[in-house]
């Protein structure tokens, strides 16, 4: 099973700038991930300043809204996506990350297995 | 933390640990069925005393040491009993090897030397196909042997017994606990992807085992094979061997259809194939082909697998490099199915007297005599030159051949729609 571990920075965005010896920690957890022929993907992600948000209410009406968003919310700094045996490996492999004033959530990727049988032969139909 | 979830963390801890655990335990003690005594009694202790005191901080290095004291134990222990010479010196090495090294922490060069050494040593030669299969799986995926029992439908006391008689006969061998170098590596790197590869096709080609375990074994197998290639990266087929994994896996949504009839490749829904493993395979394909040599017998199969995943309709697949890759494999690794599968590109590259001309080179091979796909492969090719009669008695051949029901059923309908066609002019 795959599980998505997204990191969520507890910062302010201004203070996202990793100091070396912090990215150091870093690549040598991706790459204890990487030799333990867990790790699928992993990507960090600019602040959300640079990005855009695309909102959509109740009849699909899209809206954009350009960055910086003024409404301080949790944002996504970054991405695992691993391959684990068991929702408490995830977690153990989350625990080991050298983070420091962030939250990790572990989330189970959903299969096409886990869908009942109308969603799956809708998926399938596509 | 509950009991229940404090036992499912530690399951979760060993389950990444153990391997190392034993591999570095094996490095002192040079014998891995001791070793991986000595990593379960830590194991026991550790399920003692972590619902207490809670998961320590560095789980493995408590780990570690908690195998390291037991081990001096047992030497000291061992040393006051009456035994023969040659064992009280081994253990006096034991012990000596264990107070050396009880202050070093291994450097990540050791420890991924100790895996490594770890993968070889499961997969020597000496032991048989199926021993070296349960040993890796045993020491290296942490299954437990009800586990592997249930992945090959093999009852647990023959699985058990499998196990300590690989372990005795490594030991009995005294096959030293190292990576092998050199033109000894080169002989022994084909035992360890071949059990990676049957880990694999256990777990997708379904001839055995409980439903809930196949997906367990591929994913098994894909992460022994990266590992391996993330520890010997100058080995071209370590590289090749994952490249082909990750291929394989890429189409596990679209091999079977909803009555879990296998589908065949060109008639599989590509946009069910997944692009994630797909960009991961293609990725070490090309670590293969940059790595020294040429691409061997994985790292064909491999490129032939990426012809297909590159193309994003069957129309668009690129049938003559694939004949050109099957040619190389047919000198380097040569078998009737190669063969087979020659005369299929042959036939969708050059047109389908191609593929007849070499079909009916091999056709006598004693080894595809019975085999179904034979006349099925020489039925698709004659009705593709509109010789449909002799395309239907193919078929029908191969419908009595098969052993697989719908698979018989689909060639049954060929064969009908042969004789119509031919009937109506």
């Amino acid at each position: 099973m795959r599980f998505m571990m997204f990191m969520y920075p507890e910062i302010e965005e201004e203070d996202w700038e990793p100091t070396a010896e912090d990215v150091g920690a870093m690549s040598r957890y991706n790459e204890e991930l990487r030799k333990a022929g867990m790790l699928l993907a992993l990507d960090g992600l600019h602040p959300p300043g640079d990005g855009a948000s695309v909102s959509f209410d109740g009849d699909n009406e899209a809206t954009v809204t350009d960055g910086p968003f003024t409404e301080a919310k949790e944002v996504v700094g970054g991405y695992w996506l691993i391959q684990a045996r068991s929702k408490e490996e995830a977690v153990e492999w989350a625990s080991r990350c050298p983070g420091r004033n962030c939250r990790i959530e572990v989330r189970r990727v959903q299969e096409l297995e886990d869908f009942p049988d109308d969603v799956r032969e809708a998926a399938e139909g596509a | 933390m509950s009991d229940a979830a404090t036992g499912r963390a530690i399951e979760a801890v060993w389950r990444i640990e153990s391997a190392r655990l034993v591999a570095g335990l094996a490095r002192m003690v040079r014998d891995v069925g001791l070793a991986e005594d000595l990593a379960q009694d830590a194991l026991v202790a550790a399920l003692e005393r972590w619902p207490r005191s809670g998961v320590p901080d560095n789980p493995g290095a408590w780990l570690m040491a908690t195998a390291k004291n037991r081990a001096i134990d047992l030497a000291r222990r061992n040393k006051t009993l009456e035994r023969k010479q040659e064992e009280l010196a081994r253990d006096v090495g034991l012990r000596m090897a264990l107070e050396r090294s009880e202050f070093e922490a291994a450097a990540d060069e050791e420890v991924g030397d100790d895996l490594l050494a770890l993968i070889f040593t499961c997969c020597h030669p000496l032991l048989s196909r199926e021993a070296r299969v349960a040993l890796t799986l045993r020491l290296l995926g942490g299954l437990t042997t009800p586990e592997i029992a249930s992945a090959f439908l093999v009852k647990e006391p023959t699985i058990a017994q499998r196990l300590v008689r690989a372990k005795r006969t490594l030991r009995d061998a005294g096959v030293p606990f190292e990576v092998p170098r050199g033109d000894e590596l080169d002989a022994r790197l084909p035992s360890v992807l071949e059990v990676i590869y049957l880990v694999f096709n256990e777990g997708y080609a379904a001839s055995a085992g409980e439903d809930w375990i196949r997906p367990a074994l591929c994913e098994e197998a894909l992460r022994l094979g990266r590992i391996l290639a993330a520890l010997a990266p100058g080995e071209p087929e370590a590289h090749g061997l994952i490249a082909l994994l990750e291929i394989q896996a890429s189409r596990t949504a679209a091999r079977l259809g909803p009555g879990g009839e296998p589908v065949l490749l060109l008639d599989q829904d590509r946009s069910r194939w997944d692009p994630l493993l797909i960009g991961r395979g293609l990725a070490a394909l090309e670590r293969a082909e940059r790595a020294r040599g040429p691409l061997g017998p994985y790292g064909l199969q491999a490129a032939i697998a990426a012809c297909h995943a590159r193309a994003r309709e069957p129309g668009e697949t690129d049938w003559v490099r694939i004949a050109a890759l099957y040619d190389a494999l047919a000198q380097i690794a040569p078998s009737p199915i190669v063969e087979l599968n020659r005369a299929v590109a042959l036939g969708m590259a050059f047109g389908p007297e191609a593929g007849l001309e070499l079909l009916d080179a091999i056709s006598a091979e004693p080894a595809l005599r019975g085999y179904h796909l034979l006349p099925s492969v020489r039925g698709d090719l004659l009705e593709k030159l509109g010789r449909r009669e002799e395309a239907a008695a193919e078929f029908e051949r191969a419908a009595a051949l098969t052993e697989n029901a719908r698979e018989r059923e689909l060639l049954s309908r060929r064969a009908g729609a042969c004789r119509r066609a031919q009937g109506g002019g």
